[in-house]
């Protein structure tokens, strides 16, 4: 029987099955976001807390759009704004806002770890929209989506992911889903950024130096955003990043040649990754984030108010089977 | 608390001439099939009303659109019932916009899933018309909701149950009363 979920705070502890389900759930939310009307009054009178004690624009936006649609109201928190800065402690923040009984809370912190710790002490659902450097599980399931509308499965493609392994939750994310469905993974980047320990972190990943031989038969590949501010002499210039490893057409015909190219976004071109790929047939960037609010609709929807995806139908129960 | 089969309400025989017999009174009372288009009801009306536009085919040589709704994410007890239900997809690929829909459901009984169901329609654009066809009335409205097209009509208590079980979706054809003993 499928595992009832009551937070979201990574991808690593979720079965197959779990995953299985939140995709299939979010093929109805897919298809609604074409919808002219795009409000449903499903969440109606719920409120979502999102707390963000770390700067993010389009995760925060999306949230804000998905619970808008489902009809829930939100709460923001922003760090730069809060009492955070007035050396408000996690707890007594997460405290505050759940005494203004949200429904859920949305949370993204730069300590990894942290939606771990507000989970276990909050009585409300909590949804990790990115923690340190650990994992930002909404991401890798819209990638997930993507891949399996793009490709027809989920299963057993070759992922090339380039760039920060080491500092990228997106990455590490995506590494634990996609190992979960037999994927081969490689991990190229600068040999700073892309430790050989990573090839522990989960079955069938290796750690390559060369971007020509980690695109050679790939099936998938996600290019990472790299911070510039971690790009800087004497280690490493950005010219010398763009030489070594910038994801060019050139280089992406070294892939198979139906290969998506996916990116987390926000994306800088002509440093990680070419216009040319960018824009190009093989991207699924704009996909990524259409996904994106189908993922976070089908997680705030099954969260809020106990869902279970064991839960008999209430329409096959006795009492209803005739409405 | 257990149930019990009454009776049997229709045969296999009889759910498909039930149907004939709506197939041609929905075509006769549209007066004709310009712009006609059915919509199941998830999940039991998603049979019935592929089964009624093969019917209309037969007789007609036309086609007639068919789409489903899902009407979980429109239903008036989400916050009551616990557990939330699994979605499923609505599937309707052609616009409604100026339409002349036909709503096809199982069973009609409080009137709660048709309500739904129109909110969910009304999302994707702006009907011309809209009807309700069900094989199956069995009265207790809690709405204002007739349907236009019935199959029969059968007379209920609270505690029983209509229980249709078609071929598609159960392995078995028949319409049944049911009863709820504790």
């Amino acid at each position: 029987m499928l595992q009832r979920l009551q937070h979201l705070l990574g991808i690593e502890t979720l079965t197959r099955e779990q995953i299985l389900f939140i995709l299939e759930q979010a093929k109805p939310f897919q298809e609604f976001q074409r919808h002219p009307l795009k409000k449903l009054a499903t969440l109606r009178g719920k409120t979502v807390a999102i707390a963000f004690f770390e700067n993010s624009t389009r995760t925060r936006i999306s949230f804000a759009t998905a619970a808008a649609r489902l009809g829930a109201d939100t709460m923001n928190l922003q760090a730069e704004s809060s009492s955070v800065k007035k050396g408000e402690s996690l707890l007594d923040t997460v405290r505050t806002l759940e005494a203004m009984r949200p429904d859920a809370i949305v949370m993204r912190h730069s300590a990894s770890g942290a939606p771990y710790f507000v989970a276990e002490r909050l009585e409300i659902p909590v949804i990790n929209a990115g923690d340190g450097t650990h994992e930002h599980p909404t991401q890798a399931l819209l990638d997930a989506l993507t891949i399996r509308d793009r490709k027809g499965k989920l299963e057993g493609w070759n992922i090339t992911i380039l760039g920060d392994i080491l500092h990228s939750r997106v990455a590490r994310s995506n590494i634990h889903l996609l190992s979960k469905f037999g994927a081969h993974i490689t991990l190229c980047g600068p040999a700073m950024w892309v430790p050989r320990q990573l090839e522990s972190l989960a079955p069938g990943v290796r750690c390559v130096s060369r971007i020509e031989e980690a695109l050679d038969g790939a099936d998938v590949v996600m290019v990472l955003r790299v911070q510039t501010e971690r790009l800087h002499e004497p280690s490493l210039a950005a010219e010398e990043y763009i030489l070594l490893y910038q994801l060019t057409q050139e280089r992406l015909r070294l892939a198979n040649p139906d290969a998506l190219v996916l990116h987390p976004g926000p994306m800088i071109r002509g440093l990680e990754i070419d216009s040319a790929v960018a824009d190009g047939p093989q991207s699924g960037v704009l996909e990524q984030v259409t996904n994106g609010l189908a993922i976070r609709m089908a997680l705030l929807y099954h969260l809020i108010g106990g869902a279970a995806a064991d839960a008999p139908h209430p329409a096959k129960e006795r009492n209803n089977a005739s409405d | 608390m257990r149930v019990v089969e009454k009776r049997q309400l229709l045969s296999a025989e009889e759910i498909n001439r039930t149907l004939q017999r709506l197939a041609h009174e929905l075509v006769e009372k549209s007066g004709g099939t310009k712009d006609l288009a059915l919509i199941g009801v998830r999940r039991r009306g998603v049979p019935l009303s592929q089964r009624l536009a093969k019917i209309i085919n037969a007789f007609a040589q036309v086609e007639i659109p068919v789409g489903t709704l899902d009407i979980t994410l429109y239903r008036d007890d989400l916050s009551t019932v616990g557990a939330q239900p699994v979605v499923h997809s609505t599937e309707i690929d052609f616009p409604v916009d100026n339409r002349d829909l036909v709503v096809v459901d199982d069973v009609l009984y409080t009137g709660r899933t048709i309500r739904a169901a129109m909110n969910g329609l009304f999302d994707l654009g702006r009907p011309r018309r809209v009807r309700l066809c069900v094989l199956i009335d069995r009265g207790h409205r809690e709405l204002p909701i007739e349907a236009s097209f019935i199959g029969r009509t059968v007379e209920t208590s609270d505690t029983e149950i209509v229980e249709v079980r078609l071929q598609e979706i159960d392995a078995e054809e028949r319409v049944m009363l049911v009863d709820r003993v504790s």
